[in-house]
């Protein structure tokens, strides 16, 4: 029952458990949003519905974190164990922040501007927040 | 319906400017940072203020409430200082919260309503371990979409960083570079926080090794040793350590009075011409990552007002809270061509002695970065540069008498640019 979930950040981050990457599109302007936005920010216009995105995209720009917050410090990320977050083009055209995985985070000077990647749905652990995830193909 | 270019009700000027040290103070808090700042303001005022003429009082304030847990700040620091009941008025907008107070103060004079009024800025980072730094730093950052995959602040310029490279062809050099330029600049700044050149530093770290007879590190130059993992490790690759501004304490002050005032407080007032202030998307939504739109528009607003180009401008303060923010920053305000940046201060051009002088104060990178207080700071520096108080880190050779600041809020969210003219 797509079509009568808001158009918010709760319903974005259900359909991701449910394995799904959905943004919302103008239906005036038919302007693409990923995160879904409520209202749109080109036209102006309200009348917006769901559009599932096929997951594929690139690496736009990205970042190997050696000094982490809280929540990755949590799952034993730190100076030896860095982790990659990425800014990923998809090839429907929106940009959006993922993990990125699949290369390795301890030679970041390797990973190109461009590299293809995939929408991946890992298992929420427990007592942190879901979150978009990207593998490199 | 087309709205013209906006002009101020009637000019202001700024009288006084001040800031207490950066660093980082085990025993101050944002109170005794804030009346160490207001006392250097009183001070600098030629022809001197009292307190009670103040007619409102408006801080920049990141988030005292997550470091400090205090908030509701702009009346303790009107109480601590002698202003209560005067109006006071915290502004947050995160890491541009200074550059924002004291567009808030200008308008407030330019508007008629109010004559005389301080605008500062100030941050207690300190208090808290690094890992809370962080999280405190991401909350100004999008955090349903941006922070909640891992994303800090060091990683989210160091990803506009990657973009930047790949676009057009620099390398992490490039941003030691920055850092070097700004540590040259703030070894001569004593109210750094880090008043050392990396080349003392890294002098320094040789001297110590010897003395604990260990062996000695083999750099040869500023770049050998910051391109040395245990000198300068990774935070969020490609931005190091020393491509990252620091935590710090701090305060800093700013009098502001009607233009018709200015001369019975100063000898050698500074005009503001050019006030700007705009909005830009969370870092994904934007077309090119490389550039702050924030930053494009608010400068255009600030030239247009001013009636100058960014050619006419003598020296600027930008906000180098990362290396690759002040490489933005100057292609953003039209100083260089996009992607001109770092070839522009791989040549020296953006020196001290250079063509056009940028962060003559050391930067945010080496005074130090407390958020809410930069925006002030960075007007600290204008000051003592266009009266020729800036002593041995005076612009050389130059008369100066436009200057600019450039004030950039979490990745660009918020932008602020003022141009300030001495006659």
């Amino acid at each position: 029952m797509t079509e009568e979930r808001k158009f918010d950040s709760a319903s974005f981050y259900q359909f991701l458990a449910e394995k799904k990457l959905m943004g919302s599109k103008c239906k005036k302007c038919h302007a693409l949003y990923l995160p879904p936005h409520p209202i749109c920010i080109k036209c102006h216009g309200s009348d917006m519905e769901w559009v599932e995105l096929k997951g594929d995209g690139k690496l736009a720009a990205f970042t190997a974190i050696s000094v982490g917050p809280t929540c990755t410090i949590a799952e034993g990320h730190d100076r030896n164990n860095p982790y990659l977050a990425g800014i990923v083009k998809m090839d429907e055209g929106p940009k959006i922040c993922g993990r990125i995985h699949g290369i390795d985070p301890k030679n970041p000077d390797r990973i190109k501007v461009g590299t293809t990647v995939k929408v991946e749905f890992p298992e929420q652990v427990q007592g942190t927040r879901r979150y978009v995830a990207f593998k490199a193909t | 319906m087309s709205l013209k270019a906006k002009k101020p009700g009637r000019g202001v000027a700024i009288v006084g400017a001040g800031m207490s040290k950066f660093g980082s103070f085990a025993d101050k808090t944002s109170r005794d940072l804030f009346v160490e700042a207001f006392q250097a303001m009183a001070k600098s005022v030629d022809k001197g203020i009292e307190t009670k003429d103040i007619e409102a009082l408006y801080v920049g304030n990141f988030s005292s409430d997550l470091f400090e847990n205090q908030g509701h700040i702009a009346p303790i620091m009107a109480d601590w200082v002698g202003l209560v009941p005067k109006p006071a008025t915290r502004v947050e907008a995160a890491c541009a919260s200074g550059g924002l107070a004291l567009r808030t103060a200008f308008i407030a004079v330019a508007s008629g309503l109010f004559d005389i009024v301080v605008a500062s800025g100030v941050e207690k980072m300190s208090n808290l371990p690094t890992e809370r730094v962080t999280d405190t730093l991401a909350a100004a950052s999008d955090a349903l979409y941006e922070a909640v995959c891992g994303f800090t602040f060091p990683g989210l310029y160091a990803a506009i960083a990657t973009a930047y490279m790949a676009k057009y062809g620099a390398t992490p050099e490039d941003f030691m570079r920055v850092g070097i330029k700004n540590h040259k600049n703030g070894a001569l700044n004593p109210k750094a926080q880090f008043n050392k050149s990396i080349r003392d530093l890294m002098n320094s770290r040789i001297e110590k090794a010897k003395q604990k007879g260990e062996p000695t590190p083999t750099w040869h130059d500023e770049l050998e040793f910051l391109k040395d993992p245990a000198a300068n490790p990774v935070v969020a690759w490609p931005m190091r350590l020393f491509d990252c501004s620091p935590i710090t304490d701090g305060a800093a002050c700013l009098l502001l009075v009607a233009e018709d005032l200015a001369k019975d407080f100063s000898n050698t007032p500074l005009y503001i011409i050019g006030s700007g202030h705009a909005t830009d998307h969370a870092l994904p939504e934007r077309e090119d990552m490389t550039t702050i739109s924030a930053a494009r528009v608010a400068a255009k607003q600030a030239y247009d007002m001013a009636g100058v180009t960014p050619k006419d401008i003598q020296i600027a303060e930008v906000h180098d809270c990362f290396t690759i923010a002040e490489l933005v920053a100057i292609e953003d305000l039209g100083f260089f061509k996009p992607g001109g940046a770092y070839m522009a201060t791989r040549e020296g051009v953006t020196a001290r002695d250079g063509a056009k002088p940028i962060n003559t104060s050391g930067g945010l990178k080496s005074k130090g970065h407390p958020v809410g207080a930069s925006g002030i700071g960075q007007v600290v520096e204008s000051w003592a540069q266009m009266r020729g108080e800036a002593g041995p880190r005076q612009v050389p050779g130059k008369d100066i008498r436009l200057a600019l600041a450039h004030n950039v809020g979490a990745t660009g969210g918020t932008c602020v640019v003022h141009i300030f003219e001495r006659r």
